[in-house]
């Protein structure tokens, strides 16, 4: 029986998570000597004062799309990916492999081909955990987790070796010219007014938005998606409907690992334009967040990207100006997973109650005296 | 390789078994009684920084160790709320734990020690100290076993012989005692232990705070036994290694400590590439043998374990029938 009516399960219960994991948040900051409002203030202006703050914030928050998409798929077959920023580590190689080696005339078709190799490279990266899940029964948590620690070594690896540029750094040197992405600065500047100086959100977000349309798509308007979705529900009634559970874990799996991977044409080709150490910062990891704070809705990840995205720029604000450090994000992230993941029903509980006072009392009639006693 | 490279080595194994060992037992405890833990990681790199911390303070290590378990079931706390009282998702629980201490530390190690997210280097009575068996200075003459007392056996911190003691003392307890049955019993078929009169909520507390106990000890071990200090993110992944290393223990725990032992000679090995070269021929590449632990726990986790069946109420909240 549904208590809540649709909008408040939809806006409430994340909503409410959010200022609860926003208090504690500003009780940490007070803990730690700075003032909460001033930070908060801060923030904002950071991140959605100016173009050049939301030209960051719409690029992080495209990091964040795809990372949340990730995770999001995986969630609707009930499955925990948790490699997102292992996926979209190797996904940055196979944007770097593409454009290094092939030689392309314009950046559109660029990007095609990046994101292709993207994909490609962070669906292989979650097919060995979803086959070891569906054929040997390893815990896909636990083997994702290990493919995190295996992929950053093997990009260590490929940034000091095979693919590094002569110097001092471990990167690969820049990507052709013509591979270049166009920036917002591009897009959206007159020649009177520059917005966006020098940000890196980029075309990527778009792709981004195209990315949350075609995933809804494939979830609510398709047979696999319904496929998927059934066996999220139940497993055992897939299986008894002839839905094959190995099918589900690898496909689910790899459409998740690929919209990882290809997170690495927003920040590897978009913004760094070459593929340096450590390029994903653990935006993997917000992806768990933000498919739990968007309820693995694309709509919603779409939301909650940009919430973190607000969050991620303004948190690089506040380690400027302030003695906060960029860490605080990473607190903000977990009470996020904590209150709209773990302890969903501490904030559900409540407002059912609330939903169930505020409810008429049903009409006597004969419809609902067979539901009560159905009960 | 010599015997005194062989007894160097299995030393180092059970220095880096030992946070394994506890955390993996700590699991065992959790996921027995039905709950299932991946925030075995954050606990651990909790306890790791405030033990390192308060014992940096008050340059006392006991105290540390106290800090560091309290912190460790403060976390606890928040998962057995979430996954009992709230019947919320454990393994999600779980994440939010470890990124939750992840960010912690350093956000309150930079603001307490300005040093760029870690803690003071600890000496004298800040850090175990080792303890030296009776006897192991007269008997390391002795051939072959002598120095496999006086090295291996003897010579380690009071928490390695804590771990190693907590194996039979969990098999005990678990196998032996009335709260074990039940423990266990909580873990394959709750509605039975509460059909019995016992209560499901308060045994998977227990489960879980004896948990946070054995994460706490593993964190102070790794800050103040094998490290000197607590650094970002030191735990690297051991929280899930303890994880991998239960599942191929079959929940078991004598196997767990086989499996830890095997999962620390594992993490021993990078330690000594000229070691491989010498006895393999071949040269290994350092990022290889960074990854190598965590390659072979997949190997391990994907072909020898064979049939490995879970509790059977693992991961699901008990709800009263009503």
């Amino acid at each position: 029986m549904d208590v809540m009516p649709k909008w408040a399960e939809v806006t409430l219960v994340p909503l409410i998570s959010l200022v609860l994991a926003a208090a504690l948040s500003a009780i940490v900051i007070l803990a730690i000597g700075e003032n909460p409002w001033a930070a908060l203030k801060l923030m904002v202006s950071g991140a959605l004062g100016s173009t050049y703050g939301w030209g960051y914030t719409i690029y992080y928050a495209t990091n964040f799309i795809f990372t949340g998409l990730a995770v999001s798929i995986a969630f609707q077959a009930r499955m925990f990916n948790i490699g997102g920023e292992g996926q979209a580590l190797v996904g940055g190689l196979g944007v770097a492999l593409v454009l290094l080696y092939l030689p392309f005339p314009h950046w559109s078709i660029a990007l095609i081909a990046s994101a292709a190799g993207a994909a490609l490279f962070g669906a292989a990266w979650a097919f060995v955990p979803a086959i070891l899940q569906a054929k040997r029964g390893s815990h896909i948590v636990i083997t994702t987790i290990m493919f995190n620690f295996i992929a950053a070594s093997l990009l260590n690896y490929m940034l000091v070796g095979p693919i590094k540029a002569p110097g001092q750094e471990p990167a690969t040197s820049k990507f052709p010219e013509t591979t270049r992405l166009p920036s917002f600065q591009d897009m959206f500047s007159t020649a009177d007014t520059v917005l966006f100086r020098g940000t890196p959100a980029n075309i990527t977000f778009f792709v981004g938005i195209l990315a949350c349309f075609v995933l809804w798509l494939l979830i609510w308007r398709t047979r696999l998606g319904y496929e998927l979705r059934a066996f999220g529900h139940s497993e055992s009634a897939a299986k008894y409907a002839g839905i094959s559970p190995t099918k589900i874990i690898v496909v689910s799996m790899l459409i998740s690992g690929g919209l990882a991977g290809m997170m690495a044409i927003n920040n590897v080709q978009g913004e760094a334009e070459r593929l340096v150490l450590n390029a994903v910062e653990g935006a993997g990891f917000i992806g768990i967040a933000v498919a739990l704070m968007g309820r693995s809705h694309p709509v919603g990840v779409f939301l909650a990207a940009l919430l973190f995205g607000f969050l991620y720029q303004g948190g690089a604000e506040l380690a400027l100006w302030t003695g906060i450090p960029r860490e605080l994000i990473v607190v903000i992230q977990a009470l996020v997973i904590l209150f709209t993941g773990a302890l969903d029903n501490m904030v559900r509980m409540p407002l059912e109650k609330v939903f169930l006072s505020m409810r008429r009392p049903p009409k006597p009639d004969r419809k609902s005296t067979t539901a009560r006693t159905a009960e | 390789m010599d015997l005194n490279t062989l007894i160097q080595m299995l030393d180092a194994t059970v220095r880096l078994a030992t946070p394994l060992l506890l955390a993996c037992l700590a699991g065992l405890f959790s996921e027995r009684a039905g709950i299932f833990d991946i925030g075995l990681e954050g606990k651990m790199l909790a306890a790791a920084f405030l033990s390192a911390a308060i014992a940096s303070v008050t340059g006392q290590v006991y105290l540390g160790l106290l800090a560091g378990v309290g912190a460790s079931l403060l976390l606890s706390a928040i998962h057995g709320v979430a996954s009992i009282t709230f019947r919320g998702n454990q393994l999600i629980s779980g994440v939010a734990i470890n990124f939750l201490a992840a960010g912690l530390t350093v956000v309150i190690a930079q603001s307490w020690f300005r040093q760029g997210g870690r803690t003071p280097q600890l000496s004298g009575d800040g850090r175990f100290e080792t303890i030296t068996l009776p006897f192991a200075e007269t008997l390391s003459g002795v051939p072959v076993l002598g120095p496999i007392y006086a090295e291996l056996i003897s010579g380690h911190s009071i928490l390695v012989y804590v771990a190693f003691l907590a194996v039979p003392l969990t098999w005990w307890l678990l196998f032996r005692t009335r709260f074990g049955l039940r423990l266990r019993a909580v873990g394959e078929n709750p509605a039975a232990v509460d059909t019995a009169g016992v209560s499901v909520i308060g045994l998977r507390f227990a489960a879980v705070g004896i948990c946070g106990i054995l994460c706490g000890l593993a964190g102070a071990y790794l800050a103040t036994g094998l490290q000197t200090s607590f650094t970002k993110d030191m735990t690297s992944g051991r929280g899930y290694i303890a994880l991998a290393a239960l599942i191929f223990a079959k929940w078991r725990p004598w196997y767990a400590l086989y499996a830890c032992l095997l999962f620390g000679f594992l993490q021993v090995i990078p330690l000594r590439p000229d070691l491989i070269t010498n006895t393999l021929g071949l040269r290994l590449n350092g990022q290889l043998l960074e990854a190598l632990p965590y390659i072979l726990t997949v190997v391990i986790l994907a072909g020898f374990v064979g049939k490995a069946i879970p509790p059977r109420a693992g991961g699901t909240p008990y709800v009263k029938e009503r």
